[in-house]
């Protein structure tokens, strides 16, 4: 089977003042068709630029600079800008994080997605708003006829979220990438909307990019793991696979920090030191200076190991069961 | 909806209520009408029947109840100088005022949002450069200079354009104006220009710093992962956000052009009402200048009213019932 995603090293650089920030650094991945792929790491790793590089939403300064995102065998970053619109919203759609912010607060509901399908579509207004309803109805907002005329500050938190998805959904996208769709929410709707868009995935053979810096989530969630770390995908496998053998210290790092992961009693192991600064990462592995295997031959760059579902970037990985 | 009309009135009455104690103190304190009223050879029984006459001789809080009594009847006096009731005297002149003022909002929201549009949009390029740079000369240089300049360009070296007077009018449903009118459109045109050109900056920083704020927003992002074209992203998911701002501050400026129009009247010798205020503070002609600040202060509270109305239009979180 092709996958719905492939993407060849991508890479995505912002022009800033003090000099080139590689936010995503040769980055491979692919996303099969009806697959849930988790996308995971610290803030600044460059997870969400993944993201808006795959629609073409990255904002100067910042600029893919090289690399290929093959979206059902056509690479997306040849297509021309009016090729690239009549695909986001429509083949590709994107869920943001923030729900609070993501609607427009002037525009009704019903106008928001009305415009959506009409973007791609061509059909009757009634019609528009007819499909606009049924998505309502499809994510669990109650008298979605109502709510069409409802504007974005008279609905909670969670019912935006479920109005940006229902916005995602509107065309039966091949591809959705969600953003941290949860983070801004409390721990119980959180789980709903969790539960909810796995159900509509399955239900509408739709695949599925989680970006996420929780890995609870994640592992609720995805049939695949790929963890980030400063612009690079340092470990990627089936979920079970990566969360109780992870290879990467890093990845490991991040479940001895996860308190749910740790068993009752243990102490939480914080990963010591931060995040190194995009614009002045360590060369060879970015991770080395956090990391209690490093040695010397981190100083060069690791390539990328793959064996059997696993593939991660480390010289020196866990081989037995870690954390 | 109607317990804001009905709250708003009883604040407009109390605006007008101290504005007329507040101006009739002031006039006062200035100096005696009754010396610029007077020839000075006149005898002491015609100084002192004029006064009488005029009810000056009384004491003041008895001529502002006088006043207030008539004003609640309708009769806000009667113009000392001219002998004729004052506000006939203002709603002759009023339309002049208002066709000017409206002219000059016309082009400053006409030029000034699309420029301001194109610049909060290309930001940094040459032609941002050029609109900002000229929005910086519409703010500072004094509005007196930049109407002689108007003057001695078009009137003067090019002669294309009258430099004085309102010009003929035309009747339309009718209404007089000289905008229906060749002649009157050429009168109309500097004075509009000069009176316009400072609120034209104002719109359009305004306008471009509101496109600079609202572009990096999340929700426009998402408009765009939604896959709408780029005009409809522009002009309304970005332009409803941004005509909250302006639709505040051209209201605020609507009323402050009305009444300052004064300096552009002056120079065009344009017969509105900002001429006719000054001749009246240097006569002390009180009874004109108590009506004329309250018909402002009235035409301000309603301009306000309409931008409240507006605002609950455009933007739909607020509800005028919980304005305050």
């Amino acid at each position: 089977m092709t996958p719905v995603l492939d993407v060849k090293n991508l890479s995505t650089h912002f022009m800033t003042r003090r000099g080139v920030l590689k936010a995503v650094d040769d980055v491979s991945f692919t996303v099969g068709q009806r697959e849930i792929v988790g996308l995971v790491g610290e803030s600044g790793s460059g997870k969400s630029i993944t993201g808006f590089s795959i629609l073409g939403l990255v904002d100067p300064p910042g600029r893919v600079v090289s690399g290929q995102i093959l979206f059902n065998g056509e690479d997306l970053l040849k297509m021309p800008p009016t090729a690239m619109r009549t695909i986001r919203g429509k083949r590709i759609a994107m869920i943001f994080q923030d729900p609070m912010m993501t609607l427009n607060p002037v525009l009704s509901v019903g106008t928001q997605m009305v415009e959506t399908v009409l973007a791609h579509d061509k059909v009757s207004r009634a019609e528009a708003r007819q499909r606009s309803r049924d998505a309502l109805g499809l994510v669990g907002i109650p008298s979605p006829e109502e709510r069409l005329d409802s504007y974005p500050h008279q609905f909670s938190g969670g019912m935006r979220q479920r109005v940006a998805i229902a916005i995602a959904l509107l065309h039966r996208p091949d591809l959705i990438i969600a953003d941290e769709p949860t983070t801004a929410l409390d721990v119980t709707i959180q789980s709903q909307i969790l539960f909810e868009i796995k159900r509509l995935a399955g239900e509408f053979g739709m695949a599925l990019i989680w970006i996420s810096h929780d890995l609870g989530v994640v592992a609720a969630l995805a049939d695949r793991i790929m963890v980030m770390y400063a612009g690079k995908i340092v470990e990627a496998g089936q979920v079970d696979g990566v969360l109780t053998e992870p290879r990467h210290p890093y990845t490991s790092g991040l479940l001895s920090a996860v308190p749910a992961a740790v068993p009752r009693g243990e102490p939480l192991r914080p990963i010591p030191g931060f995040a190194p600064s995009p614009l002045s990462r360590p060369s060879g592995c970015a991770f080395r200076d956090r990391c209690a295997r490093a040695t010397e031959i981190c100083a060069t760059e690791p390539m990328l190991e793959i064996a059997a579902d696993r593939e991660f970037r480390c010289f020196h990985p866990h081989l037995g069961r870690a954390a | 909806m109607t317990v804001f009309v009905i709250r708003r009135f009883l604040q407009s009455i109390a605006v007008l209520c101290v504005t007329a104690i507040i101006v009739f103190i002031g006039i006062y304190a200035i100096g005696d009408p009754a010396e610029m009223l007077i020839a000075p050879d006149a005898s002491q029984a015609e100084r002192a029947q004029v006064v009488a006459s005029l009810g000056l001789d009384k004491p003041l809080w008895e001529q502002f109840f006088t006043f207030a009594w008539n004003a609640l009847h309708g009769d806000l006096g009667r113009s000392f100088v001219f002998n004729r009731p004052s506000i006939s005297l203002i709603f002759e002149r009023l339309p002049a005022t208002l066709e000017l003022t409206l002219v000059g909002l016309f082009i400053a929201i006409i030029i000034g949002i699309p420029l301001g549009l194109l610049s909060g949009l290309k930001p940094n390029t040459a032609t941002d450069e050029v609109i900002m740079t000229g929005s910086i000369f519409g703010f500072s240089l004094p509005s007196f200079w930049q109407g002689m300049m108007l003057i001695m360009i078009f009137s003067v070296w090019l002669g294309w354009l009258p430099s004085t007077g309102r010009g003929q009018m035309g009747e339309f449903l009718g209404i007089h104006s000289s905008l229906f009118t060749l002649d009157g459109l050429k009168h109309l045109i500097l004075p509009a220009i000069n009176l316009s050109l400072f609120k034209l900056s104002l719109v359009i920083r305004l306008t471009r710093t509101g496109v600079r704020e609202t572009l990096p927003l999340d929700f426009v992002k998402f408009a765009r992962a939604k896959g709408l074209s780029e005009n409809r992203i522009v002009f309304v998911h970005v332009f409803k956000n941004i005509l909250i701002p302006l639709i505040t501050v051209i209201g605020l400026e609507l009323g402050s052009m009305l009444a300052f129009a004064v300096v552009t009247e002056t120079i065009f010798a344009w017969p509105g009402i900002g001429k006719l205020l000054i001749d009246s503070i240097m006569r002390l002609d009180r009874p004109v200048v108590v009506a004329y600040l309250l018909v402002i202060v009235s035409l301000f509270i309603f301009i306000n009213f309409v931008v409240d109305v507006l605002y609950s239009l455009v933007d739909p979180r607020v509800r005028l019932g919980d304005a305050s």
